[in-house]
């Protein structure tokens, strides 16, 4: 029994041993000597446990009485993370260790954090999810805060954490209400009880907990502090807050409304829509004014998020397939967006500013050429991948009679476009001055390249994408 | 006699309390961290109450491991504030401005 269980969390498991044995290895020898080390051998394991995920057994799995579950959808998001995670490692390496941040506690507390991901789309009871994601909130506020000699990092640090607190708090005051009027805490049960009526207590409950996890998310109106954080976090950390926990949240609230809610998909629906209406309108008017990139990224994902959350409100199985294929192209544009930020620089200092593009196109041709190809994907034109998952989630809203929705959302996307293409129009028409330069390191070029080159050429096929979100999203609703 | 509502009032105020205590409070960053500690029992309180009205022990079990987790967010939200001082020198709400939002 107890091997079975430990079979099924075996992964985790090996993620976890890792960490703790580097934690140990690292602070027993040269400590921050071994960073660089560190860092590959974090995302090597990763890179290896994805594939072994992805091509591993098909089925679902419980471990623990229920507390765990290996399914599809699962495997879906822990593959979608882990790779996500291993991509932002390797292109921050460098970037760390020019800023003096090569800290052997870097690739570790993501490691962790990124074990709280996994704990948490895989939850099957409100314990484990709590668990999960505050062994990823913990994880974050700290590498939030790495930085310890910069005012603005500790800032954002400290910003994170007591806003972090207060959702969680939010969370589990929901969760009490839950396992209150329902008497247990496994989705299952939940599921159970609220097909024979549903007690205003159980709702009260799921409000609370959907607005706890829109926090995690950075959902509008609970996205007060993205920009702050994303601003004064180093820019690498910022690069990790706006793909993989963006991934596990939105995979959570998916499990949740699905798992222990899926019978009254009515009144969960009407909370999803309207957070996300407002979070894609917050995201595309608030980012016009933005000067500065991580902030303005920091809009531009709270806008991507409504989108993804636009799939859920459908509520049904081809919604949740379109937001999985919403959030793998997602962090996919924000790796080599990110590569990118990562990279500007002006005197050897790292600037954000983004009229400091001006006329990038002429010092970097082919650089400008892949940034702009990410802002068009970011901004859904056409031709390039971004567009195809705005258009799975606005399908979904369409067949499930929410056309509403689905208006607003392509009303925001133009409004959103404006200021991805003024990027486009500073490095092009810019006015001729001294501006920043993108010093890249050879795996930061590769990133920017491969990632311009997946929006154009996976259009093609997606590469398999279509399929298996197709078969995670039965593997949930079906 | 006291029953169940009364818990879940109790747990309720000082929940609210908690809220009100971090989004009202312009004094210094210490308090919000008590305040976060306030909503952490006051769910505790509920989860009690929920377990010893329904005879169910999974509630009990829930607020250890919230206890557990909260004495960690303590140890790191009062870390993350001995960084922030030793920047700023200073650990009132007011000063936490460098990034306006």
């Amino acid at each position: 029994m107890l091997t079975q269980d430990l079979h099924t969390v075996l992964p985790e498991l090996i993620l976890a041993i890792y960490a703790l044995l580097a934690l140990l290895f690292a602070v027993y020898t040269g400590k921050d000597n071994a960073t660089n080390a560190l860092t590959w051998a974090t995302a090597g394991l990763m890179v290896a446990l994805a594939l072994w995920i992805g091509m591993g057994e098909s089925g679902t799995n419980t471990a623990f009485g229920g507390l765990f579950i290996d399914d599809a959808f699962a495997r879906f998001a822990k593959v979608t993370i882990l790779l996500s995670t291993a991509a932002v490692l390797v292109i921050s390496q460098d970037y760390m260790a020019r800023q003096g941040l090569g800290r052997f506690e870097y690739p570790l507390l993501i490691t962790l954090a990124t074990i709280g991901m996994m704990a948490m789309v895989s939850s099957g009871d409100i314990m484990s999810l709590y668990m999960g994601l505050e062994l990823q909130s913990l994880a974050l506020y700290v590498v939030a805060s790495i930085q310890h000699d910069s005012a603005k990092s500790t800032e954002a640090g400290l910003k994170y954490f007591v806003l972090g607190a207060l959702s969680s708090g939010l969370l589990l005051y929901g969760a009490s209400l839950v396992y209150g009027f329902s008497g247990t805490t496994s989705f299952a049960g939940i599921l159970s009880t609220v097909q024979h009526g549903v007690p205003v207590g159980l709702l009260f409950g799921l409000v609370f907990m959907l607005s706890g996890l829109a926090f995690k998310i950075s959902a509008a109106p609970f996205h007060m502090w993205t920009p702050d954080v994303y601003e004064g976090a180093p820019t690498p950390v910022t690069a990790f807050f706006a793909t993989a926990p963006k991934v596990a949240a939105m995979v959570l609230i998916a499990r949740l409304v699905h798992d222990a809610f899926g019978g009254i998909t009515a009144q969960w629906s009407q909370v999803l829509a309207a957070l996300s209406v407002v979070s894609m309108f917050v995201g595309a008017v608030a980012a016009i004014g933005q000067k500065d990139i991580k902030r303005l990224m920091a809009y531009s994902s709270i806008a991507h998020m409504g989108f993804a959350l636009m799939g859920l409100a459908a509520g049904t199985a081809y919604g949740v397939q379109a937001m999985l294929i919403y959030m793998a192209i997602y962090v996919t544009m924000n790796v080599g967006t990110f590569a990118f930020v990562m990279s500007l620089e002006m005197g050897g200092k790292p600037v954000t500013d983004i009229t400091l593009l001006n006329n990038f196109s002429k010092r970097e041709p082919l650089k400008a050429l892949a940034v702009l190809v990410l802002m068009f994907s970011l901004a859904g034109v056409p031709p390039m991948l971004g567009f195809f998952g705005k258009f799975y989630v606005l399908k979904a809203a369409v067949d499930a009679g929410m056309s509403w929705l689905a208006v607003a959302g392509v009303v925001a996307s133009v409004i959103g476009a404006f200021y991805y293409l003024r990027i486009v129009f500073y490095m092009y028409f810019g006015a001729e001055q001294p501006g920043a330069e993108a010093k890249m390191a050879p795996v930061q070029w590769l990133a920017l390249m491969a990632v311009a080159l997946i929006m154009l050429a996976a259009v093609v096929n997606f590469f398999g994408l279509e399929p298996a979100a197709q078969a995670a999203a039965g593997a949930l609703v079906g | 006699m006291i029953g169940l509502t009364h818990y879940l009032v109790v747990a309720a105020a000082l929940f609210v309390i908690g809220i009100f205590g971090i989004f009202l409070n312009r004094k210094n960053v210490i308090v919000i961290l008590m305040s976060i500690e306030l909503m952490l029992l006051a769910v505790n309180i509920n989860f009690v109450a929920f377990s010893s009205a329904s005879g169910d022990l999974v509630g009990q079990v829930f607020s250890l491991l919230i206890l557990t987790v909260a004495a960690a967010e303590a140890a790191i939200g009062l870390a993350i504030l001995v960084v922030f001082f030793r920047n700023r020198g200073t650990i009132d709400v007011e000063d936490a401005n460098v990034m306006k939002g």
